[in-house]
C-alpha cells in the first residue's frame, strides 16, 4: 500500500498546484476564524472550494477541510455553517477539534465523514477509540508529543486511520492545548486561528542589534548582519535560572522523510505536510519528493537521499518527538 | 461566590505536600481539587498520602476530587488514570482521556485544561454526567458569560481560574530536563528545585514565563482581585486558587475577605502581591489585550 500524501493548499492556485505535483489529498480551509491558518489572504470562499473539490476529483485527488478552530460561545453558527458548506462542497471530509463541534457535525450531517485535527490532540489509543465510538471520526490526526513506537503501539489497539506530520512547521507544545500566544498577544489558535501573529511583530535597531518583539515581548536578538528570525514564540531565545538560549525548541522545522518506512511499519494511513501559509512553487516542491518517497517505500526501493535540504536552507530539521530523545 | 483551590501543579516533597492539605482543611474554601496533574513522574513521590489528605479534607467538610493528568499518553498513564474513579471521590477531568474510563452514569468535573469554549461542549458534556466545569484561563469576559447563563440552564457549576500562575501550555518536552542538558526520561527531578517554577526572562530581562516540568506557565500570577463583581454578575459560581508555597492558608482567607466584601479589591491585590513574593499579578485574558495585562497597572508598568 502506497502512504497517502497529504498536503496543504492557502488557495486555489496551491491546491492545482499540489495535485499536479502528485497529492493524492489536499487540506484546506474556509477564509475565516474556522481554521488554524486564519492568515490576510490566505483561504478559500465557497465557490472557490466548490471549484477546488472539483479539480481535485477530476484528477483522482481527495480533499479535506480543516474547521479545526475552537468556537466561540455565542457564534456557534458561524462553525456550524462552515461544516454545512463543507459538505455542500462535495469535500471528503471535514477536520474538527471541537467535542461540541463534532457531536453537531455526526448529528446533522452523518454522511460527511470526520478526521479529529491534531488540535485536539488525542495522545493514546484509548482516546482514538473514544473519538471513533462517541462521534463516528475515521481518521485521527496525531500530535506531535509521540515517538515513532509509541505511534506503532497506538496502531495496534484501534481500526482508526492514523495521519502523522512529516514535514514544515513544527508545535513544541501539544497542539490545541497552548495560549502562549494569547498570553503575549491577545489571539490564539484555538481561538482565532493563529499563533504568534505578524500583526503584533515589532523590529526594533537596539544599538546595532536587531530584536524582534511579540506583543512587546522580546523574543530574539541577533546583531544587525544576521538574518532576523520570525519571533514564533516558543522558538525565541529566553534566560532561565543561570542558562540563556532557546529554553523551548531551537528554530528548527520538522522534516521525518527518513522515517517514512518506519511509519509505514508503525501502521500510519497517511502522512501530512504543514505549511497553508508558503508557495504553491514550495508545496509542488515538497509533494513531489514526498510522493517519490513513498512510491519508493511501497515498492521496497531505498528512499531518495535529502531530497528536501534545499526546503529546510537556513533553517536546521529535526526529527521531532518521532525520536523519543527530543523529549 | 465558592472557593476552590486546584490541583497543585508543581512537584513538591512529600511532607510539604502533605501540610499543604493540612491546611487546607482549616482553609476558608469549599472545595479542594488535589492529586498529580502535570507529570506522572512525580506521582510515587507522595501517593500515598493522597487517601489521607482526602479523608483529612472530607472530614473538614470540604468537598474534595481528585484531578486527572493533563496529557495522557504512556500505558502507565492509561492505567492510573482508568483507576481514579477508585479514590472513592469525583473526578476532575483534565485531559478528555479520563471519559474513556468513566462509566457513564458517574457525575464527574471538568478541569480549566479541558477545552470548554462554547455552549455546544458544555452540553455535550453536561450529557455525559458533568456537574462543574472550570473554564479554560484564555477566555474572554463575553464568552465567560454565556457559559455561565449555559451552565445555569444545564445544572452545571462554573467556575473560573482566580488566583495563581496560569496553565499556558503542556508538552511532551521536559524543559526543566532540558535546561539541565538532560532528556525527560533521565530527568533526575531537576523541577523538584522550583516549587514555584522557574521565571522565565526575555533577553531584556522582563519577566514572561515560568517553566514547571513539562508545562509552561505564566510568569504573573493572574489574579480576578478586579473581576469579582463582574464574575458573579456574570453567573459563576467559585473562584480557582491555585495553590503556590508560603502562607496558602492566608491567600485563601484574603480571598474570603473580598467576597464577604472585608477586603475591597486595592487591599486584596495588596495583600497578593506581599503573599506572592512580589509577583506581578495578571488578568488580562478576562478584560485585557493580552493575556499579561493588568487591570490595575500603573503609568509605566506593563499595561
Amino acid at each position: 500500500m502506497v502512504m497517502e500524501i497529504v498536503c496543504p493548499a492557502g488557495t486555489p492556485a496551491s491546491l492545482r498546484a499540489a495535485v499536479k505535483a502528485g497529492a493524492h489529498t489536499v487540506y484546506c480551509g474556509f477564509a475565516d476564524e474556522t481554521n488554524a491558518r486564519n492568515f490576510p489572504g490566505l483561504n478559500f470562499d465557497r465557490d472557490e472550494m466548490r471549484e477546488g473539490v472539483k479539480f481535485a476529483h477530476d484528477h483522482g485527488a481527495q480533499v479535506l477541510v480543516a474547521i479545526n478552530t475552537y468556537p466561540r460561545a455565542g457564534a456557534e453558527a458561524i462553525w456550524h455553517r462552515a461544516v454545512a458548506d463543507a459538505e455542500k462542497c462535495g469535500v471528503d471530509a471535514v477536520i474538527l477539534a471541537d467535542v461540541g463541534l463534532l457531536a453537531y457535525a455526526a448529528k446533522h450531517h452523518p454522511g460527511l465523514r470526520r478526521h479529529l485535527s491534531v488540535q485536539a490532540a488525542a495522545a493514546n489509543a484509548d482516546m482514538l477509540n473514544f473519538y471513533a465510538s462517541e462521534f463516528g471520526v475515521k481518521r485521527v490526526v496525531l500530535p506531535r508529543v509521540l515517538s515513532v513506537p509509541e505511534i506503532a503501539a497506538i496502531n495496534a489497539e484501534t481500526a482508526v486511520e492514523t495521519e502523522v506530520f512529516v514535514f514544515g512547521g513544527l508545535c513544541v507544545m501539544a497542539e490545541g492545548r497552548c495560549s502562549l500566544s494569547s498570553y503575549a498577544t491577545g489571539l490564539s489558535p484555538n481561538m482565532n486561528g493563529v499563533c504568534s501573529p505578524a500583526s503584533h511583530v515589532e523590529y526594533h535597531d537596539d544599538h546595532g542589534a536587531l530584536s524582534a518583539k511579540l506583543g512587546g515581548f522580546t523574543i530574539h536578538k541577533v546583531g544587525a548582519d544576521e538574518p532576523a528570525p520570525y519571533p514564533t514564540l516558543c522558538k525565541g531565545c529566553f534566560s532561565a535560572g543561570d542558562a540563556s538560549g532557546h529554553l523551548f525548541e531551537d528554530p528548527v522545522s520538522l522534516n521525518a522523510e527518513k522515517l517514512i518506512p518506519q511509519l509505514a511499519k508503525a501502521g500510519v494511513t497517511a502522512l501530512k505536510i504543514e505549511g497553508r501559509q508558503r508557495s504553491r512553487s514550495y508545496v509542488a516542491q515538497v509533494v513531489r519528493n514526498f510522493r517519490a518517497a513513498v512510491e519508493a517505500q511501497a515498492a521496497g526501493r531505498p528512499m531518495p537521499e535529502g531530497m528536501l535540504a534545499q526546503l529546510t536552507e537556513g533553517q536546521a530539521a529535526t526529527a521531532g518527538a518521532y525520536k523519543k530523545i527530543w523529549r | 461566590m465558592q472557593l476552590t483551590v486546584g490541583p497543585n501543579q508543581f512537584f513538591w516533597k512529600a511532607d510539604a505536600w502533605s501540610d499543604f492539605y493540612d491546611q487546607m482543611a482549616t482553609a476558608p474554601v469549599e472545595r479542594v481539587v488535589l492529586g498529580e496533574l502535570v507529570c506522572s513522574k512525580r506521582l510515587p513521590f507522595y501517593q500515598d498520602r493522597i487517601p489521607g489528605a482526602i479523608e483529612t479534607l472530607l472530614e473538614a467538610g470540604k468537598e474534595v476530587a481528585v484531578t486527572s493528568l493533563a496529557l495522557v499518553t504512556l500505558k502507565r498513564e492509561r492505567k492510573l488514570t482508568a483507576e481514579l474513579a477508585d479514590a472513592g471521590v469525583e473526578v476532575e477531568v483534565n485531559d478528555l482521556t479520563t471519559l474513556a474510563y468513566l462509566p457513564k452514569d458517574v457525575p464527574f468535573s471538568v478541569g480549566p485544561l479541558v477545552n470548554v469554549y462554547n455552549e455546544g461542549t458544555l452540553g455535550w458534556l453536561a450529557d455525559r454526567g458533568a456537574t462543574r466545569i472550570c473554564l479554560p484561563p484564555e477566555l474572554p469576559l463575553e464568552s465567560v458569560t454565556a457559559l455561565a447563563a449555559e451552565g445555569a440552564a444545564r445544572g452545571v457549576a462554573i467556575e473560573v481560574w482566580g488566583h495563581g500562575r496560569l496553565p499556558l501550555a503542556i508538552s511532551g518536552r521536559c524543559y526543566h530536563a532540558r535546561l539541565h542538558k538532560r532528556t525527560k526520561d533521565n530527568c533526575q527531578f531537576a523541577c523538584e528545585d522550583d516549587p514555584d517554577g522557574l521565571s522565565v526572562r526575555t533577553l531584556e530581562d522582563q519577566p514572561f514565563l515560568a517553566m514547571n516540568g513539562v508545562q509552561t506557565l505564566s510568569d504573573s500570577c493572574a489574579s480576578m482581585a478586579n473581576q469579582l463583581e463582574a464574575l458573579e454578575k456574570a453567573g459563576v459560581t467559585a473562584l480557582r486558587l491555585s495553590p503556590q508555597t508560603g502562607d496558602f492558608a492566608r491567600v485563601c482567607q484574603a480571598w474570603r475577605d473580598r467576597i464577604d466584601g472585608t477586603l475591597d479589591a486595592a487591599a486584596l491585590s495588596a495583600e497578593l502581591e506581599t503573599l506572592s513574593g512580589g509577583m506581578r499579578l495578571s488578568d488580562g485574558f478576562l478584560t485585557g489585550a493580552r493575556g499579561a495585562d493588568w487591570s490595575r497597572a500603573k503609568e509605566g508598568e506593563p499595561a
